[in-house]
């Protein structure tokens, strides 16, 4: 009685287990099955990859670089505050991080755009940001930032708080606790988290097709390659894709150590 | 009922926890079978995709002719938008059996969607050269139901002094265009080497709807699209014509891959006198 039981609770547990399992599986197992090995160093040759490569190291690398300048001090304020707007500013912070990313981009329109809310000062000066590489930029800095500081806030709040104040009896100005003692300390969460920004920037799509529009070279990124490709020649696409997924499989094996334990 | 089986607040007497248990056993049985139940739901969506790019005829094609029901899926050019919106809401009022599914997108992506098996009774497409990567054992009859130019579509504030193509020619002029892989991709790159122009191309956009919002927003100064589209946009853009030397017209093929009464029904309602008026409405030209 008791074994059929614990037999019976198995198989309620086990069969949706595995078929979320396979749900995400399958697919990954589909693209591999698809690609053409032999095809893919000629593929990845074609004379619209290369562009998009650079662009996308470039951008995602911007991005990431903007994420650290700006993300970390952010990440620290909300660390060490326990006022109530903090939690306000954290929920907000959380908005771009479940909002669709194509939502993201009109906002960026919006905001960014010749009669936006900033653009339309920027215009008189000459300076446009839609379909430029800035735009990019925006874009995924717009859906990577709250990762980051997501992750190195957490990070930050797992120091003893006791440091700090031995730091400040000490003398130490806030930048010169962080400069050596904290951030020295919440390495890890920096590189985790920018592996994370810099991997969610890899794969921006909506924002960016939306904000910045598609143009080799200068606004085409790697996943809007893989989408025009797929109605010129499929076999591009899968092959850019599986090189996407080799990319996101790297990433995975650098945040080993936070989440694969 | 009480939420405290769902978490027992102490061991009251032995009988609690198995009542606490009871309910749970119960919560996981349902999560498997609401799973399961997705699952094969998804199974049966698929089985008219496996059907759509063969053999088999998807739908109910039993129905007789008199009373048609069932579903028509439609797939159409983005150029198509409003005009098959009207057709759809005709033709549902004429047959309400019928339900008409209208989805829009590229005709490069659309028919992508149908190669890999997208359940679809109709597509129709801008131009016939879009139609050529389409698996043609689906196919079962192809017919010419409009024609459409291409046209400059800029802001009704005009903010780069559009008056003519040769207008962008100037760099200063931001000029939108539909990815070169979609059809008023291809016809505007043929256009402008007709006309010997190197325009300021900021962006290729993946489909002629998404080109014109471009313009609508008035980030871009000019962009290429249809004639039908600057039409349909009515106060929100400015049309300017692209003389005929220049220009590319493209014919616009309704193709049917089903047999079901209720699709025939469709496509012959759009190949009716009625049905070409109303595509001509929106500013399409005669097949």
């Amino acid at each position: 009685m008791r074994y059929a039981g614990r037999w019976r609770s198995r198989v309620a547990l086990g069969v949706p287990a595995a078929l979320a399992l396979l749900l995400l599986v399958v697919p990954l197992v589909a693209l591999l099955l698809r690609a053409d090995w032999a095809r893919i160093p000629s593929d990845l040759a074609t004379p619209t990859v290369l562009p998009a490569l650079r662009l996308s190291l470039t951008t995602t690398s911007v991005t990431a670089v903007l994420c650290l300048l700006l993300g970390t001090p952010l990440a620290w304020f909300l660390a060490r505050s326990d006022h109530r707007a903090t939690s306000w500013v954290r929920a907000l912070l959380t908005v771009p991080l479940v909002l669709p990313p194509v939502v993201g981009g009109v906002a960026l329109l919006m905001t960014w755009g010749r009669n936006g809310l900033i653009g339309q000062h920027l215009a008189p000066f000459g300076i446009q940001i839609p379909f430029t590489t800035v735009a990019v930029v925006l874009a995924e800095t717009f859906v990577a930032m709250p990762y980051y500081v997501l992750a190195v806030e957490g990070a930050m709040r797992g120091l003893d708080p006791r440091l700090e104040s031995v730091a400040r009896t000490l003398g130490a100005s806030d930048l010169r606790y962080l400069r050596t003692v904290g951030i020295p300390l919440v390495l890890p969460g920096i590189a985790g988290g920018l592996a994370l920004a810099w991997a969610r920037a890899l794969g921006e799509f909506g924002a960016t097709i939306t904000f910045a529009g598609n143009f080799p070279g200068r606004t085409q990124t790697l996943p809007l390659l893989v989408y025009v490709e797929l109605e010129r020649d499929p076999q591009v696409a899968i092959s850019i894709s599986i090189m996407l997924l080799a990319v996101s499989v790297l990433v995975l094996g650098v945040l080993r150590g936070r989440w694969l334990r | 009922m009480s939420a405290g089986p769902s978490r027992p607040a102490q061991p009251r007497s032995p009988r609690s926890p198995r009542s606490a248990r009871t309910p749970r056993g119960a919560v996981a049985a349902a999560v498997a079978t609401l799973a399961t139940a997705l699952l094969v739901a998804g199974c049966g969506s698929s089985n008219p995709t496996t059907s759509a790019d063969g053999t088999g005829q998807p739908g109910k094609s039993g129905a007789s002719a008199a009373t048609l029901e069932g579903t028509v899926t439609v797939l159409a050019a983005a150029s198509l938008t409003e005009s098959f919106d009207q057709l759809k809401k005709d033709f549902e009022a004429a047959n309400p059996g019928v339900t008409v599914e209208t989805s829009y997108g590229s005709s490069a992506t659309l028919v992508q969607q149908v190669d890999n098996g997208a359940p679809a009774s109709v597509i129709a497409l801008a131009g016939t050269a879009a139609a050529e990567p389409l698996d043609q054992a689906a196919v079962k009859d192809t017919q010419s139901f409009a024609t459409n130019v291409l046209e400059i579509a800029v802001p009704p504030s005009n903010p780069g002094a559009v008056t003519s193509i040769n207008d962008l020619a100037k760099p200063s002029v931001k000029v939108v265009l539909c990815a070169d892989t979609v059809p008023c991709g291809k016809a505007a790159q043929a256009t402008f080497k007709k006309a010997r122009i190197v325009p300021n191309v900021v962006s290729k956009e993946v489909d002629v709807k998404a080109t014109l919002s471009k313009v609508k927003l008035a980030e871009a100064d000019a962009a290429v699209v249809y004639h039908s589209d600057v039409v349909a946009a009515k106060d929100a853009v400015t049309g300017v014509e692209i003389p005929s030397q220049f220009n590319t017209s493209l014919s616009y093929p309704v193709i049917r891959l089903s047999d079901d009464a209720a699709t025939e029904a469709f496509v012959a309602y759009l190949l009716s006198a009625q049905g070409l008026a109303t595509v001509q409405s929106f500013g399409f030209g005669a097949p």
